[in-house]
């Protein structure tokens, strides 16, 4: 009797102690990405948090990964581990080593992300992998843009390698580097800091092998695997099944792009296939399909699974397919620098098919890809810069308007599905000769509804006295606002010209001489359900804070004049909120 | 009258406020509920009872120390002054755009928390300063005037101003500040250039509205408590603690009330600072725990960890992100919603999840039989056997265990087929892993090794859970101080006058310039001794020291180490010092330094202070007589997993150098201390219980 009770309650007990070691673990990954964060040098690390973190079973399967800014990054570092394990072979993996890889096709989806591998042993066993990748300042080639014809001249390609060997760097391999790209010194940084991230990672979970006197990871692996698949598979078995197709146009680099998601709920799992979706582009916004499963896939779970931490067996059930060689699988060597700018467009895609199948779960389309531009400033050139003028490299992460939701607003000037944060201006001034002359929330853009877009913002960009520079646009949703949901009208358009009125294109490297500025106005979230049935209070609110215009409140929201006048005057006073 | 040797402390708390009062060696403490409405009638309240304990009148108390949650709570509900914000043309969204970001990831419907003042309450004005500090836009005289009329006439009590770079120039910001002195002197004007002089304008422009926001409510209040101390004939001085863990005076924290906020937490690391003082020991983990709330200190040196910027008002689970930045200098500590009332679930992949959902005091945790329904950590505590139902808040409450078994069973034990003792065995290794989790993630970030850290304990649920976060840390050493209930109190009485100065000033390594840094350095020290200085005029027994900090990296990375310079190396600057200095950190945080990068200077501060009390040292005894421990009951012990008969012993009986070998429960009027298996409990004469790993047994 007695030696029975001990053994189930030793069982269950177990269950207790399985349970604190993934919560440790996930403990684990998230100081791992913090230290990567406090020691990268890129802005797009640093400021942004454009990184992803991971632990791995011996196997590869992904246990933990670190809530970070990339969405883009969710499954494609967890198909890379596998990729080491398969090229490097387990025979060849030593304690004191670390890989590394920018394979666009083997990593994240474009040169810039470096994907950094560490084998961890224990007890001179191999028990598990740690990877993290991040977005490094330059690689060279043609700089960071869309105007490559293909792969090769977007810079250098480092194939899946050995960056230490046995604690020896591999020097020939770090000046190689260093030889190509126009940071080195930021470039190598980052690069040592990706591994530094991993080796904080490693001492964490041998400290967690210490303490629960573990072998190692197989139980605890096989535990969250299974949890894990159980509840993903539980949370599809109750949903709507069906088919439906979503579209989605957009503007390409010079004609249009056409997306398509034919989407399948089934029993035990949900497909999406892309099938039907426009073919390669001949500059560089194609997307490798690692990045098109990872934001498909991250899409499906913000819509099904939210609370489920990702791992192999929680995206398993995601199956994410395109043909070969169309826009959203682009094969090698397709030009991928801006895969970002197409596949963040992924999301409103899949959603558009998704709220056929699961009405009133899924927002209505937003700005969605990050309006992002990035400046080379110099002295100007037509005449004699004063002294003092320098050149400059000026990366900004900035986003429009989400989409309403099926009860509430839209975000203003928030990145959805990118997960990034902006610089602050100041630091951005401080980062090289550039002015940000405004940069705030855009009235009237966020699309009309029972519930209202997001806000896009302006932003009016200039350089110091003295200097011009080459404008490198990476924008979407010029010619393609979102659209919305249920009645709810369109989010504004993507805006770029110069402040002499001149317009510009929302795609490629363009020059902006001495004196002058860009104005650029980014897109508004669209809007959810009919304009009519938006609340009277909720109306007068967005008056009062100015997020519409007395125009818009007249015409499409049906406020009265006496109801404008009323208002305007309670604010002069600054006491809206007492009525 | 006053007598420089009675001095009072005061913490105004959400539920409680404590009072502490010392008279040369002793002391004398109350509790009394927090009045909301006039929070001075609470603190009268409780003076007057300790000075009847003392046997004194407040005329003779020499001096009033004062901390308080008002400035945190004003800005968690909103309840502040009508306030305006006055900043740069094209700036007006700043403090509603935040980092344009989405604290949560996977949730489709997140809320963003409303900006402190909505659209209407922001006005532009055109001017612009460069990063270099150089005029772009000259601010119109005529254009301010103009904002001071409409602002006037809008009937604005306060008004922050923030303009861009101003950390750098601050000569706009204070044109405007005088155009309100010279044409409307009645409303407050706060400056973003000197509530928060930091580079990242959401922050400074976040901070500087905090500040005018909750100005006038705290200056009001401040005046008021004040005449009414005069009024019962309080003749000393009154001064305030502020989120920095110094002193302030009354004055400086009418300007400056968003140093006020976490006021409170400060004085319970400032406390447990005090005690590692006694004990001599170095590196301390302070560990605070309530009923809603834990938090987390790293104490170095006996000297608590600070920091620049901390988040207020988290709207989403705590979570980082979620609230609104101040930036001030600060007590470094991280809070997570774990408290004795912190409810538990089960969530969708069959784990135990816990908190930050609290039960609160009313319904509170279901053994208060007062409605809870749902296990709190309560409830799993008193089933595991480490609270006595009968001895409960010195008997106050009868805890009734059947409700919590019932709770763990239909809450948690159902969905995972466990018996509510397990669910409560999982129930607190969870919160206790999300606790030392917490723990080991502000070490990792400070490069520190928590097995060498020495935790103090304080809070009414900390010494139940404690011992378990030892075992989890491999802390080998714990200390659960005497009066551990109105710490945060004692803590304020063990505080140094001091204030911190700093400067947003960005330099080179490589562009280093000795003479500029001479006269940063001298600025700076001139304006925190100045606060100091107004403290304790007429105190010439106390000397003022300056701590000189430099926050440095490598050109291009994003995030500054602190690194600390003595006064030599801060006046006298030296190049290569300051790049070994900074190596030297950089290796301890991150294991290897860069090679070939320039490094960079940010933020430069100096701290001005007065010494702090010189503590007796706590003579320690080794255990030497087995505590009586006639008691004795069943506690389950999780690093075993199972019930152990464990020793009852009543804290106030144990005389000093009395021990008793875990499994034990020391118990007190306020809270259980919870000895495990792996530990023995020893009584210092200064009435700390000090926790220690046992002994191997002697075979011999």
């Amino acid at each position: 009797m007695n030696t029975v009770s001990n053994q189930s309650s030793g069982a269950t007990l177990n269950t207790v102690t399985k349970q604190v070691m993934w919560n440790r673990l996930i403990s684990v990954v998230e100081e791992q990405a913090q230290a990567l964060i406090r020691t990268a040098f890129s802005t797009s690390v640093r400021e942004a948090g454009d990184l992803s973190a991971g632990v791995y079973d011996e196997k590869g399967r992904m246990l933990a990964q670190a809530v970070t800014g990339t969405p883009g990054h969710v499954n494609a570092m967890a198909a890379s581990v596998a990729h080491f394990i398969r090229e490097i072979g387990v025979e060849n993996m030593f304690e004191g080593d670390v890989y590394l890889t920018n394979d666009p096709w083997k990593g994240t989806g474009h040169l810039h992300d470096i994907t950094v591998v560490s084998p961890s042993f224990f007890d001179g066993k191999l028990i598990g992998f740690f990877a993290a990748t991040s977005h490094v300042v330059d690689i060279g080639g043609r700089g960071f843009g869309a105007d490559a014809a293909s792969v090769y001249e977007e810079g250098l390609y480092i194939p899946i390698m050995k960056l230490i060997d046995r604690n020896d760097v591999n020097q020939s391999l770090v000046n190689l580097i260093r030889a190509n790209v126009r940071e080195p010194d930021q470039v190598v940084g980052d690069i040592f800091a990706l591994a530094t991230c991993n080796g904080i990672g490693h001492d964490r979970l041998v400290e967690m092998m210490v303490e629960f006197s573990l072998e190692d990871l197989r139980e605890i692996s096989a535990f969250i695997l299974e949890n894990s698949k159980r509840a993903t598979l539980e949370r599809i078995s109750s949903l709507q099944k069906g088919a439906s197709i979503g579209k989605l146009t957009i503007d390409g680099y010079d004609n249009p792009i056409q997306l398509q998601a034919n989407l399948e709920i089934q029993d035990q799992k949900v497909i999406c296939d892309f099938t039907g979706s426009s073919g390669l582009d001949k500059k560089g916004i194609n997307v490798p399909l690692v990045y098109t499963q990872a934001y498909a896939c991250y899409a499906l779970k913000c819509a099904i699974a939210p609370e489920i931490p990702n791992n192999a067996a929680s995206l398993a059930p995601f199956e994410i397919t395109a043909p070969e060689n169309c826009i959203l699988n682009a094969l090698h060597p397709a030009p991928v620098a801006l895969r970002h700018v197409v596949g963040q467009l992924i999301p409103d895609t899949v959603y558009n098919a998704l709220d056929q199948i699961l009405p009133e779960t899924v927002p209505a389309e937003g700005s969605s890809t990050l309006c992002n531009f990035q400046l080379s400033l110099r002295p100007r050139t037509d005449q004699t810069p004063p002294p003092g003028a320098r050149r400059g490299e000026v990366l900004t992460f900035n986003s429009g308007g989400a989409g309403a939701r099926p009860t509430k607003d839209g975000l203003s000037a928030t990145a959805f599905p990118s997960g990034v944060m902006t610089m602050p201006v100041e630091a951005t001034e401080h980062a090289g000769p550039v002015i940000i002359w405004r940069k705030e929330l855009k009235p009237d853009s966020g699309g009309v509804g029972k519930f209202r877009g997001g806000l896009g913002q302006f932003m009016d960009v200039g350089a110091l006295e003295g200097h011009e520079f080459d404008f490198q646009a990476m924008f979407d949703r010029v010619n393609h606002p979102a659209k919305g949901r249920q009645g709810g009208g369109e989010g504004a358009a993507t805006v770029i010209v110069r402040d002499n009125g001149e317009k510009m294109r929302g795609k490629g490297k363009q020059f902006v001489p001495h004196g002058q500025r860009v104005c650029l106005e980014f897109p508004g979230g669209a809007g959810y359900g009919q304009v009519g049935e938006r609340s009277k209070d909720k109306i007068r609110d967005d008056f009062a804070k100015g997020y519409i215009s007395k125009e818009q409140a007249l015409t499409q929201y049906g406020l009265d004049q006496k109801d404008i006048s009323q208002i305007e005057s309670v604010i002069e006073s600054g006491e809206f909120d007492k009525i | 009258m006053t007598d420089s040797r009675i001095r009072l402390g005061v913490d105004i708390g959400g539920t409680f406020t404590d009072v502490v009062l010392e008279k040369g060696g002793e002391q004398f403490s109350t509790k009394v509920l927090t009045t909301y409405i006039a929070p001075e009638n609470g603190i009268i309240d409780g003076m007057n009872q300790v000075c009847a304990k003392a046997g004194i009148e407040p005329a003779e108390i020499g001096q009033i120390i004062h901390g308080t949650t008002l400035a945190t709570n004003a800005l968690i509900e909103r309840r502040g002054a009508k306030t305006a914000l006055i900043t740069t043309d094209g700036f007006r969204d700043v403090i509603e755009m935040r980092t344009e970001s989405r604290f949560e990831q996977y949730d489709l419907n997140l809320s963003l928390p409303e900006p402190l003042l909505p659209r209407y309450q922001r006005y532009t004005l055109p001017e612009r300063i460069n990063a270099l500090g150089e005029v772009m836009v000259a601010l119109d005289p005529n254009k301010v005037d103009a904002m001071v009329d409409r602002i006037t006439a809008a009937g604005y009590e306060s008004v922050a101003v923030g303009f861009l770079h101003s950390y750098i120039n601050d000569s706009h910001e204070r044109q405007v500040r005088d155009a309100f002195a010279a044409k409307a002197p009645q409303i407050m004007v706060s400056l973003s250039s000197e509530v928060s002089p930091q580079m990242r304008e959401y922050e400074r422009f976040n901070t500087a509205v905090a500040n005018a926001y909750i100005k006038p409510l705290m200056k009001s209040y401040l005046g008021r408590l004040e005449q009414r101390l005069r009024d019962q004939g309080v003749a000393c001085s009154i001064f305030l603690m502020h989120s920095g863990g110094g002193i302030i005076s009354i004055e400086s924290a009418a300007e400056f009330p968003v140093r006020l906020v976490e006021s409170g937490p400060a004085g319970g690391a400032v406390f447990a600072a005090d005690i590692a003082a006694k004990y001599g020991v170095d590196k301390v983990l302070s560990f605070d725990m309530g009923g809603t709330t834990a938090k987390i200190c790293l104490i170095k040196d006996q000297t608590p960890k600070t920091s620049r910027v901390f988040e207020v008002a988290r709207t989403y689970r705590f979570k980082k992100g979620s609230g609104m930045p101040i930036s001030i200098p600060v007590i470094d500590m991280v809070e997570i919603g774990a408290g004795g009332g912190s409810l538990a679930h089960v969530d969708s992949m069959r784990q135990i999840r816990v908190g930050p959902e609290s039960a609160g005091s009313e319904p509170g945790p279901a053994c208060y039989a007062r409605g809870g329904t749902q296990p709190a950590v309560t409830d799993a505590d008193l089933v595991l056997g480490k609270l006595d139902p009968e001895n409960f808040a010195g008997g106050s409450i009868r805890l009734n265990i059947s409700n919590s078994e019932k709770a763990l069973a239909e809450s948690l034990g159902n969905e995972l087929n466990m018996d509510a003792q397990t669910a409560a065995y999982g129930l607190v290794e969870v919160v206790d892993e999300n606790m030392g989790n917490a723990a080991r993630v502000h070490a990792v970030e400070n490069g520190e090794d928590l097995s060498e850290y020495t935790m103090i304990a304080f809070g009414g649920a900390a010494p139940l859970h404690a011992g378990r976060l030892c075992e989890k840390l491999g802390v080998k050493r714990l200390l659960v101080p005497k009066g551990a209930g109105v710490g945060s109190a004692i803590g304020f009485l063990r505080a140094p006058f001091s204030f911190e100065a700093n400067r947003s000033v960005f330099m080179r390594l490589s562009n280093f310039d000795a003479s500029k840094i001479s006269s940063l350095i001298s600025e700076l020290e001139q304006e925190a001794t100045g606060f100091v200085q107004e403290c304790i005029e007429g105190e010439s027994s106390l000397s003022i020291s300056a701590e000189y900090k430099v926050y440095m990296r490598y050109s291009g990375q994003g995030w500054e180490i602190p690194v600390s310079l003595t006064g030599a190396q801060a006046k006298e600057a030296n190049q290569e010092t300051f790049k070994r200095l900074f190596e030297e950190q950089y290796i301890t945080l991150f294991g290897r330094p860069v090679e070939g990068m320039d490094i960079e200077i940010t933020v430069w501060a100096v701290n001005a202070t007065t010494p702090l009390p010189k503590p007796d040292l706590a003579e320690t005894l080794r255990s030497r007589s087995k505590a009586d421990q006639a008691l004795s009951r069943s506690l389950f012990d999780p690093a075993i997993g199972e019930s152990l008969k464990a020793s009852i012993v009543d804290r106030n009986i144990m005389a000093d150098g009395d021990y008793v070998d875990g499994p034990a429960a020391i118990t007190e009027d306020e809270t259980t201390i919870i000895v495990p298996s792996s530990r023995t409990a020893i009584k210092q004469p200064d009435g700390c219980i000090d926790v220690i790993v046992k002994a191997p047994v002697n075979l011999n």
